[in-house]
C-alpha cells in the first residue's frame, strides 16, 4: 500500500512543467475543498476564500491511506493555513505539508493558478 | 572528552540526560545512551492514555530529534548485557563494546510476575510498557468479537493494580481485583478507608476479591480462569498481573556491585554504588534499604548523580523520602500522604467517614495539635495538595485540627485559605523540584500568560502530575492578580466558553461563521470552533447542515457517517423503531440495487454501510420518494426514540409506548445538540425498551409515565434519574422541551447529558426546580424557542437532493465523474466488509 503514497510528492512552483485545467472557479466550494483527478492522483483543492488563496495537496490521508484530505475542514493554526483530516483529525499545513498535531510525514502540496475563471494545478510530470 | 554511558532509557534516564545537558559545564562529556525498548524514552506514568488515544508519540519525553540536537547519542533496541568493571567496558546484546568514564544504570525494574502455576497462559499480562499495552489491547478486541460478556482479572489490588482495574474496564471486559491482603492499596490505605474505597469501586461495575490468594491459573492453552481454594474459582478470559515490581539488577549482580539481599543496587547519599565510577538511579538503585516506585525520588536521584559527576556541587539525596500518592483516572478519588497510618506514640487521628456518599477522610496531627503529619482521602481528594503542602513544609494548622476536614464550624468552607498562602519556598511540584515562589514568577517575571506557558517554561506537572489542581490554582490566582482574564475557551480563534458564545450569537443574531468570527472571534476558524459555531446556529435556528456546509463536520457535510475507508453509511429514520412491510421492502431494494451492506442496529432501526460518496443522492432520492426522511445519525442531534411494544400487543403494557415514541422522535428530530441525544419509551415497568439507558426515558406507571433524565450505554454506562412521577402525555412533552432546551444552551461542546447533569451543581434535585419549579424564571422562554425549532424542521437529505449545487457536493472529483478507485472491499458472511487497515 505504500506505493500509493510514493505517488506524491510536492510540486514547487519552481519545478512545474504542466500545469493542469481543472474546472470552473464556481465548481470549489468556498472555504471548503473538492477533489482533482490528474493521471492516478488525487488531489484536493481548497478554495480558502477569507484568505483569498488556494491550495492543493494530496487526498490521500498519510495516517490511513484514505482519499479523503479535500472531505477534511480547513482553518489555521496559530496563523498556518491547515487542513483537519475527517478520520481522526489529525491536520496538516497546507503550505508545507507538514503535521501540526502529530508526528506523520508531510504530505505533498501543489501549486495552484487561477486563469480565466479556471483553477490550474501544477504538476512536475 | 569523558565518555558517560547511561544504560536504560527510561523516565530516569532520560531526566538524567536532560539535566546533564542544561549544565554550562557539561561540555566535555559525551553521553551515550543504551535502550531495550524500541523508542526513545517515554512517560510510564501516563501510559493508560495511551490507551485512550494510542498516540505512543504523545508519551515520548522527547524526540529522537532531541538527543541528536544535545549531542547525546541513543541506542535503542539493545539491551547492554555484561559490564566490565576492570576494563571499564560494556558489551551489548550485538556484541558491540563501549567504554566509560562513568557508568549510570538506570534500568529501571519490571513487573514482578509470582510463581503461580498456570502463568505462563495466554491472556495473561503485566502493565509496563506500550507493547505490553498494546498485547492488552489486541487480546480484549479478539475476546470481544467471541464473547461480549468476557472478563478481566487484575491481580494485585495496589495503586497500579487498580489503574491497571479501570483500563480493562474501559476496553470492555468485565474488571475483577484479586489482592492477596485483606485491604485495597495496602501500603497506602487503612481498613477503614479500604472499605469505603470498595463499596465506591462496587458502585462502579468493578468487582473486588479480598483475602484471595490465587494457587493456579486455569485454562488449557489460554486463561479461563483463576482458583484461589478447592470450590473457590473465578472464571475470566484475561489476567492483567500487577503485583509489584522487581528492580532490573541483574547487570549490577553479575558485575560484583553490592546488592540489596531481596534486590536493588545499593547506593549512597551521591547515589554511587560500591564502585564509584558507577552510578545508579531510578528503580533499580536501593537507597536507604528501599526502592522507590515513583517518578519524583527517581528525579531527584538523577539531579544528584548528574552534579555529583560534574563535580560542581555537593548535592546529596535527601533523607526522607516523600511517598504521597494520589491515585489518577478510576473515576474516584484517592489520595494518601505522610504517615498515613498513625503508631499512637506520635500523635493521634481525626477521622471523618460517610458511608452513603463514600466519603472517608482522615488526618493524623502530632500530640501538640501544632502539625499536620500525614493522612487518607477517599472520596474526595480536593485538598491532597493544600494538605501535601502544609505536611511537607510543616505549615501551622488551625487550633481546631478537625476543621480541616469538617470545615470551620457555622461558616462552613474551608478554614485555610487558598494555594497563595503557602510560602514562595515550598515546592509544589516534587517531581521537577519546582517551588510555588517560582511558578509565580514565571507569570510575573518571565512574561507567562497562561498553564501552557507556565508548564513549558517549568516544566511543572510533567511528572507524576499529581501538583496540577494546585499548579492551576496558582497560576490562575496570580494571572487574577495582575488582572487578566482566565477560563476555559474553545480554541485559539474564539476566546468564550460555549455557553458564552452561545448567548453571544444569540443576542446579536449571528447567522454565518464569517460574521461570528469577524464579530467575536479571530483568524480563519478550525475543527474545533466551525462545528461548534454550526451546531449553535443549529440549536438557535434549526438551520439544517446545508446551509453552510463548510463549516460542518465532515458527518454533517455529506448528511451521512463515514465509515473505515471513506464509505459512507445511510440511515433512514424509522420513528419508534415502527415499520411498515413496504417500507422494508425499500430498504431491502436499495441495499441490493447499490450493494450496501445491512445491519439492524440497536436503536431499533436499520443501517446500510458501504455507499460510496456519489452514490449517495440518488440512494437517498429513493428512500425518499418511498416516504423516509434522514435519520440524522451522522449528526450531534437526537437519534432515536426506542420503543417497546406496548400496550397494542402486549399483554402487560400499560399504555401506547410506541404511539409516544413515534410522536417524541418527530418532535424532536432533526434538533442539533451538544452531543448525541437517545430516547426511550417502556409500557411498563418490565422496561423492554431499556429506556432508563437513554437521555430520556419514560415508563408508564399507574396513573401516567415516570420520566427519567440523563442515562446513557457507551463506556460509562449510567442510569437515567428520576425527574417527575405519574405525569401525562402533555406534561412530559413539556419537562421534555425544558430539559432539552437548557441542556442545549449551557452544555459544554460534546458533553452527554449525564455528564452534563453530574457537572450541574446540585444535581438532579436542581434541574427538577429549575425544569419544574421554574426557579430560574426561564421555562417560558424554553418551550417558546424549542417550539420554534420544531416548527423549523425540514428533512436536510431531501433539500439536498432537490438542489443540484448541493447535489455536486457529493462528486468524488469535480473533474471527472470516476469514482475513488482505492476503496477495497472483501467478502463477509455473505455480504461485505472494508479491507482492513495495514
Ligand atoms: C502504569 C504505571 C503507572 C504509574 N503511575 C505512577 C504515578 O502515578 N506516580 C509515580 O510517581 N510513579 C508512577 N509509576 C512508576 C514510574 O513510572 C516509575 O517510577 C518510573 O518509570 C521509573 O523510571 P526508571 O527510569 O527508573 O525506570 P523505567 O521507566 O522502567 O526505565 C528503565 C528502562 O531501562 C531499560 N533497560 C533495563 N535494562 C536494560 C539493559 N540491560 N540495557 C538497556 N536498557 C535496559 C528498560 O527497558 C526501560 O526502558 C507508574 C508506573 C506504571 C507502569
Ligand atoms: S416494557 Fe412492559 S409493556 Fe413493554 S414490551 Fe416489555 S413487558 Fe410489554
Ligand atoms: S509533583 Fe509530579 S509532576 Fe509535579
Amino acid at each position: 500500500m505504500d506505493t500509493i503514497l510514493n505517488k506524491y510528492s510536492t510540486v514547487k512552483e519552481s519545478d512545474v512543467k504542466v500545469w493542469f485545467k481543472t474546472a470552473e472557479v464556481n465548481k470549489f466550494a468556498k472555504n471548503g475543498g473538492v477533489c482533482v483527478k490528474y493521471k492516478d492522483l488525487q488531489i484536493a483543492v481548497f478554495n480558502f476564500e477569507r484568505r483569498n488563496k488556494w491550495y492543493a495537496c494530496q487526498n490521500l490521508s498519510p495516517e490511513k491511506k484514505e482519499n479523503v484530505l479535500s472531505r477534511g475542514m480547513i482553518g489555521d493554526d496559530k496563523g498556518i493555513p491547515k487542513v483537519a483530516c475527517p478520520l481522526h483529525k489529525k491536520t496538516f499545513s497546507l503550505e508545507t505539508g507538514e503535521n501540526l498535531n502529530g508526528d506523520l510525514a508531510p504530505i505533498a502540496t501543489y501549486p495552484v493558478k487561477i486563469e480565466g475563471n479556471f483553477v490550474y494545478i501544477g504538476f512536475s510530470e | 572528552m569523558k565518555s558517560i554511558l547511561v544504560i536504560g532509557n527510561g523516565m530516569v534516564g532520560y531526566k538524567f540526560c536532560e539535566k546533564f545537558v542544561a549544565k554550562k559545564t557539561s561540555e566535555n562529556f559525551k553521553i551515550t545512551v543504551f535502550g531495550e525498548e524500541p523508542r526513545p524514552a517515554y512517560d510510564r506514568v501516563h501510559l493508560s492514555e495511551f490507551f485512550e488515544n494510542g498516540d505512543a508519540k504523545a508519551l515520548e519525553m522527547a524526540p529522537r530529534s532531541w538527543y541528536e540536537e544535545n549531542n547525546i547519542e541513543l541506542i535503542t533496541n539493545e539491551r547492554v548485557t555484561d559490564i566490565h568493571r576492570a576494563s571499564k567496558t560494556i558489551t551489548t546484546i550485538n556484541e558491540k563494546t563501549f567504554s566509560y568514564d562513568y557508568l549510570v544504570l538506570a534500568t529501571g525494574s519490571s513487573a514482578f510476575v509470582p510463581s503461580i502455576k498456570g502463568v505462563e497462559k495466554e491472556g495473561v499480562f503485566v502493565y509496563r510498557t506500550i507493547e505490553d499495552l498494546e498485547g492488552m489491547m489486541a487480546y480484549a478486541d479478539q475476546l470481544k468479537k467471541t464473547n461480549p460478556e468476557a472478563k478481566a482479572a487484575v491481580l494485585g489490588g495496589g495503586l497500579l493494580g487498580l489503574e491497571a482495574a479501570k483500563a480493562v474496564m474501559d476496553m470492555g471486559l468485565e474488571p475483577h481485583v484479586v489482592e492477596f491482603a485483606s485491604k485495597l492499596m495496602p501500603r497506602q490505605l487503612d481498613t477503614r478507608g479500604s472499605s469505603v474505597l470498595k463499596n465506591k469501586l462496587e458502585s462502579m461495575g468493578i468487582h473486588i476479591h479480598l483475602s484471595k490468594a490465587t494457587n493456579k491459573i486455569l485454562g488449557e492453552n489460554a486463561i479461563t480462569g483463576m482458583e484461589f481454594g478447592e470450590y473457590d474459582k473465578i472464571n475470566v478470559d484475561m489476567l492483567v498481573v500487577s503485583a509489584g515490581i522487581r528492580p532490573r539488577d541483574e547487570l549490577g549482580k553479575t558485575c560484583g556491585l553490592e546488592m540489596g539481599t531481596r534486590g536493588g543496587i545499593v547506593v549512597n547519599k551521591k547515589m554511587q554504588t560500591s564502585d564509584p565510577e558507577i552510578f545508579a538511579i531510578g528503580e533499580v538503585a536501593l537507597y536507604n534499604n528501599m526502592i522507590y516506585g515513583l517518578v519524583a525520588p527517581g528525579y531527584e536521584m538523577a539531579d544528584v548523580a548528574v552534579d555529583q559527576i560534574l563535580g560542581t556541587s555537593e548535592t546529596l539525596m535527601t533523607e526522607d523520602i516523600d511517598m504521597s500518592t494520589k491515585l489518577k483516572l478510576i473515576g474516584v478519588d484517592v489520595a494518601s500522604f505522610g504517615e498515613p497510618f498513625m503508631p499512637v506514640e506520635k500523635g493521634y487521628s481525626i477521622i471523618f467517614e460517610n458511608k452513603t456518599k463514600d466519603l472517608y477522610k482522615r488526618i493524623n496531627v502530632s500530640h501538640d495539635g501544632k502539625k499536620l503529619l500525614g493522612g487518607i482521602l477517599i472520596g474526595d481528594a480536593s485538598d491532597y495538595n493544600m494538605f501535601h503542602q502544609i505536611y511537607l513544609n510543616g505549615l501551622p494548622i488551625p487550633e481546631d485540627a478537625e476543621e480541616l476536614i469538617l470545615g470551620a464550624r457555622g461558616e462552613g468552607g474551608s478554614s485555610f485559605g487558598s494555594a497563595m498562602d503557602i510560602p514562595d519556598a515550598a515546592q509544589v511540584c516534587s517531581c521537577e523540584s519546582v517551588t510555588k515562589g517560582a511558578i509565580c514568577s514565571s507569570i510575573t517575571e518571565g512574561g507567562c500568560n497562561s498553564l501552557a506557558d507556565v508548564i513549558s517554561k517549568t516544566k511543572v506537572t510533567t511528572g507524576c502530575g499529581g501538583c496540577k489542581p494546585m499548579v492551576v490554582d496558582l497560576v490562575n490566582e496570580t494571572l487574577k492578580s495582575l488582572g487578566k482574564e482566565v477560563k476555559e475557551t474553545i480554541c485559539e480563534h474564539f476566546a468564550y466558553t460555549r455557553q458564552e458564545l452561545f448567548g453571544i450569537i444569540k443576542v446579536k443574531q449571528l447567522k454565518t461563521f464569517d460574521e461570528a468570527i469577524d464579530t467575536c472571534g479571530k483568524g480563519d476558524g478550525c475543527e474545533i470552533c466551525k462545528p461548534l459555531v454550526a451546531s449553535i446556529f443549529a440549536s438557535l435556528y434549526n438551520d439544517t447542515a446545508n446551509k453552510e456546509e463548510v463549516i460542518q463536520d465532515s458527518n454533517d457535510k455529506f448528511l451521512a457517517n463515514i465509515q473505515r475507508n471513506g464509505t459512507y453509511s445511510v440511515v433512514p429514520r424509522i420513528p419508534g423503531g415502527e415499520i411498515t412491510p413496504d417500507k422494508l421492502i425499500v430498504i431491502g431494494q436499495v441495499g441490493k440495487k447499490y450493494n450496501l451492506y445491512t445491519k439492524i442496529t440497536g436503536g431499533q432501526r436499520i443501517d446500510l454501510f458501504g455507499a460510496q460518496l456519489n452514490d449517495l443522492p440518488a440512494i437517498w432520492k429513493e428512500l425518499i420518494d418511498a416516504g423516509f426522511e434522514s435519520g440524522h445519525a451522522y449528526g450531534k442531534s437526537l437519534r432515536t426514540v426506542k420503543s417497546c411494544v406496548g400496550s397494542s400487543w402486549c399483554r402487560y403494557g400499560m399504555d401506547d409506548s410506541v404511539g409516544f415514541a413515534i410522536e417524541l422522535e418527530n418532535r424532536y428530530k432533526g434538533l442539533r445538540s451538544p452531543h448525541k441525544f437517545k430516547g426511550g419509551v417502556s409500557a411498563c415497568i418490565r422496561e423492554c425498551a431499556e429506556a432508563r439507558g437513554k437521555d430520556f426515558g419514560i415508563i408508564a406507571v399507574e396513573g401516567g409515565w415516570n420520566l427519567y433524565v440523563g442515562g446513557n450505554g457507551g463506556a460509562t454506562p449510567r442510569h437515567a434519574q428520576l425527574l417527575a412521577e405519574q405525569i401525562d402525555n402533555e406534561t412530559v412533552i413539556k419537562y421534555l422541551d425544558r430539559f432539552f432546551m437548557y441542556y442545549i444552551r449551557t452544555a459544554a461542546p460534546l458533553m452527554r447529558t449525564s455528564t452534563w447533569l453530574d457537572k450541574l451543581e446540585g444535581g438532579i434535585e436542581q434541574l427538577k426546580k429549575i425544569v419544574i419549579d421554574d426557579s430560574l424564571n426561564i421555562v417560558k422562554e424554553l418551550e417558546t424557542e424549542m417550539q420554534s425549532l420544531v416548527d423549523a424542521y425540514q428533512c436536510e437529505w431531501k433539500q439536498a437532493i432537490e438542489n443540484d449545487d448541493m447535489v455536486s457536493r457529493f462528486q468524488h472529483f469535480v473533474n471527472s465523474e470516476a469514482t475513488d478507485d482505492n476503496i477495497v472491499f472483501v467478502p463477509m458472511r455473505e455480504q461485505k466488509q472494508p479491507a482492513a487497515w495495514n
